[in-house]
């Protein structure tokens, strides 16, 4: 039946805005991260987001195509107290945007929402059809 | 997948059944919008209901047959799915107005519920019928 396939594109939606707020979470939690070496710094993971082979009725889901690291520089420092301090008294913080992770967080939210919103309809609407006569 | 109807069930429910069909198409449809509101490039699409409607009540858009011998076949409504034309299109390509996506999935629910409670009806008048309201 039909019908059943918007449980997977919801279910498939909720996947990818959970490993969405995923990231967000390590982003946020290593945005203090501070290191005395550029190379070594983390890096803000974003995930990329790709519509899934369309079903018989050339609808999609999404799918995740892959976690990237974002190509922006890590935040240089100058900070001689700081133990990690290389030999200038710079210290390089993640390339962390804050803010940015905090509206992403709030996006992601929603969208999950939407899908929790459109999971429960369908399954209200799948239940009484099935009781279509009594 | 739609397909066509015997005249059995075609004289209890009418226009319903198929307009039940044609609805929860769409459903899929307006699912896969919301689930990809954040994918790249992915453009929303919806079903024009009263074009695919009119041709699945008239038999549905058969298939031309120039002998005995060719397969017949009927088209689903996924033939009469359109992109929409985006009021605000987003830089990153993807033409979902998730608030609009929403709307739409709540009046394609109330519609299917409204069929359904429709088809509903004849039953019970049917068994109202059969059973001379003992």
């Amino acid at each position: 039946m039909a019908g059943f396939g918007i449980f997977d594109i919801a279910g498939s939606a909720m996947a990818a805005q959970s490993v969405r707020l995923n990231t967000v979470a390590s982003n946020m939690a290593n945005a203090d991260a501070v290191t005395g070496d550029p190379a070594t710094t983390y890096r803000a993971l974003h995930p990329v987001f790709h519509a899934s082979r369309p079903d018989a009725s050339g609808n999609a889901g999404v799918s995740i195509a892959g976690v990237v690291e974002s190509t922006a520089e890590p935040q240089r420092r100058y900070q001689p107290g700081h133990p990690a301090a290389d030999a200038e008294g710079y210290v390089y913080a993640p390339n962390v945007d804050v803010v940015e992770q905090m509206v992403d967080m709030i996006s992601a939210s929603r969208s999950y929402q939407n899908s929790v919103e459109v999971l429960s309809t369908t399954k209200d609407l799948m239940l009484r059809t099935l009781e279509l006569g009594k | 997948m739609t397909q066509p109807i015997g005249s059995a069930s075609d004289a209890i429910y009418g226009i319903h059944a198929d307009a039940l069909r044609v609805n929860r198409d769409r459903l899929s449809v307006l699912a896969a919008n919301l689930a990809n509101a954040d994918t790249p490039n992915y453009k929303a699409r919806d079903i024009d209901f009263r074009q695919v409607l009119a041709g699945v009540s008239n038999g549905g858009l058969t298939m031309a047959r120039s002998a005995g011998s060719h397969l017949s076949g009927t088209a689903t409504a996924a033939a009469g799915v359109v992109y929409r034309q985006p009021l605000q299109p987003s830089a990153d390509g993807n033409t979902v107005d998730a608030s609009q996506e929403q709307a739409r999935f709540a009046e394609a629910a109330t519609r299917y519920r409204a069929s359904l409670d429709f088809a509903n009806g004849r039953i019970q008048s049917l068994m109202l019928a059969i059973t001379g309201g003992r």
